[in-house]
């Protein structure tokens, strides 16, 4: 039964697998081109995360926590915030207000230009974490057996 | 000319509106729960072409990925806690009837005060002080051209520190509640040794 499921979807998991890296690169190029375009932390965050949730879908969820584990996600979703915020006190601690970016490099205007990156990653991490570990706690098996794309099967 | 445009504009976001108001009755009177998580995605999807035709596109790009694509997977997730069909409601809800009916005429009088869209005369625009000085100054003050990025993460810095705290926080309510352990483990025949040997050490 299982190897038959495979089979049937295996266009859906070449066609996963060949998107995977675009979307990825996608999400990194709304990371790190919202200075310049539309997008940002928030937009990249959820694109990032959206790989890891087709993934699931697609492979199943027990695989996508080989990738992605709950440890890493409980790690990084704290770690960009604390990067956020570790920014307001560096600035702070460098003379400046909390959060004012213009003492972060030599001149004001690379010191925002840094501030501003190092503060999108931030929250470009905490919103990809808190994106796919509340689609880890949302699906359970019961879940999957729902959705249309499934390969696990009871034997 | 641009007067043309922008009757084009209006008449375009008028249709979407009513799009959104025919979606939004068909979302309630839907007793079919998939069918109404479906529908709240495309609510979701046409939203953002609204915010795409008011040249609102970082607004238009968050609705997109955030709510037609990942909080409609989520809602899918929520609905396996639950059932498909929504249950016949036997109870008399005229009153719930009445009382959202006047929220939402409050609501309305409050939109009565609100400049109406493209004001030139709205408080925001004739203040130019605070308005004009984003808009004027932002690429030489933080050299991002953007200026809702730059509005966001450098003059409005606090806000968005505040809710990068609340996406954490509302993640924490939501693992302290469900948990990131697995409810039930099926073997997987395809994984390797040591791929059976991490998922057995992330369950105990």
């Amino acid at each position: 039964m299982n190897k038959q499921l495979e089979q049937r979807h295996r266009v859906v998991q070449v066609i996963t697998k060949f998107l995977t890296p675009m979307i990825l690169l996608f999400a990194f190029y709304v990371q790190f081109h919202g200075d310049f375009g539309p997008g940002g932390g928030f937009q990249a965050g959820v694109i990032f995360a959206s790989v890891f949730i087709l993934h699931g879908l697609i492979f199943g969820e027990g695989r996508t926590r080989l990738v992605v584990t709950p440890n890493i996600l409980r790690i990084s979703m704290s770690l960009g915030l604390l990067l956020y915020a570790g920014t307001g006190v560096v600035s702070l601690l460098l003379g400046g207000n909390f959060l004012d970016y213009s003492v972060l490099a030599s001149d004001a205007v690379s010191g925002q230009h840094w501030g501003i990156f190092v503060v999108e990653l931030g929250v470009g991490i905490t919103v990809a974490a808190v994106m796919i570990s509340l689609f880890y706690c949302f699906s359970s098996n019961r879940f999957l057996d729902r959705i249309p794309f499934k390969i696990q099967e009871e034997e | 000319m641009f007067e043309d445009i922008a009757a084009i504009e209006h008449f375009v976001v008028m249709i979407l509106l009513t799009v959104l108001i025919v979606l939004t009755l068909g979302i309630i009177y839907l007793k079919d729960l998939l069918a109404a998580v479906i529908l709240s995605g495309l609510y979701s999807l046409v939203s953002a072409a609204i915010f795409v035709a008011m040249d609102a596109v970082d607004v238009a790009f968050t609705e997109a990925a955030v709510g037609a694509g990942i909080s409609t997977i989520i809602l899918l997730g929520a609905l396996s806690f639950t059932k498909r069909e929504q249950k016949p409601q036997k109870h008399n809800n005229l009153p719930a009837l009445i009382i959202v009916c006047m929220t939402g005429a409050l609501l309305i009088y409050g939109t009565l005060d609100m400049p109406s869209y493209g004001d030139g005369k709205s408080p925001a625009n004739s203040n130019p002080q605070l308005a004009q000085h984003y808009l004027q100054k932002s690429p030489d003050e933080t050299g991002v051209p953007n200026v809702v990025t730059s509005v966001l993460a450098s003059y409005r810095g606090y806000d968005t520190l505040g809710e990068t705290a609340v996406v954490f926080t509302a993640a924490i309510g939501v693992l302290s509640l469900l948990g990131l352990r697995r409810r039930r483990r099926q073997e997987d025949p395809n994984l390797t040794p040591r791929q059976r040997r991490r998922q057995q050490s992330e369950d105990t």
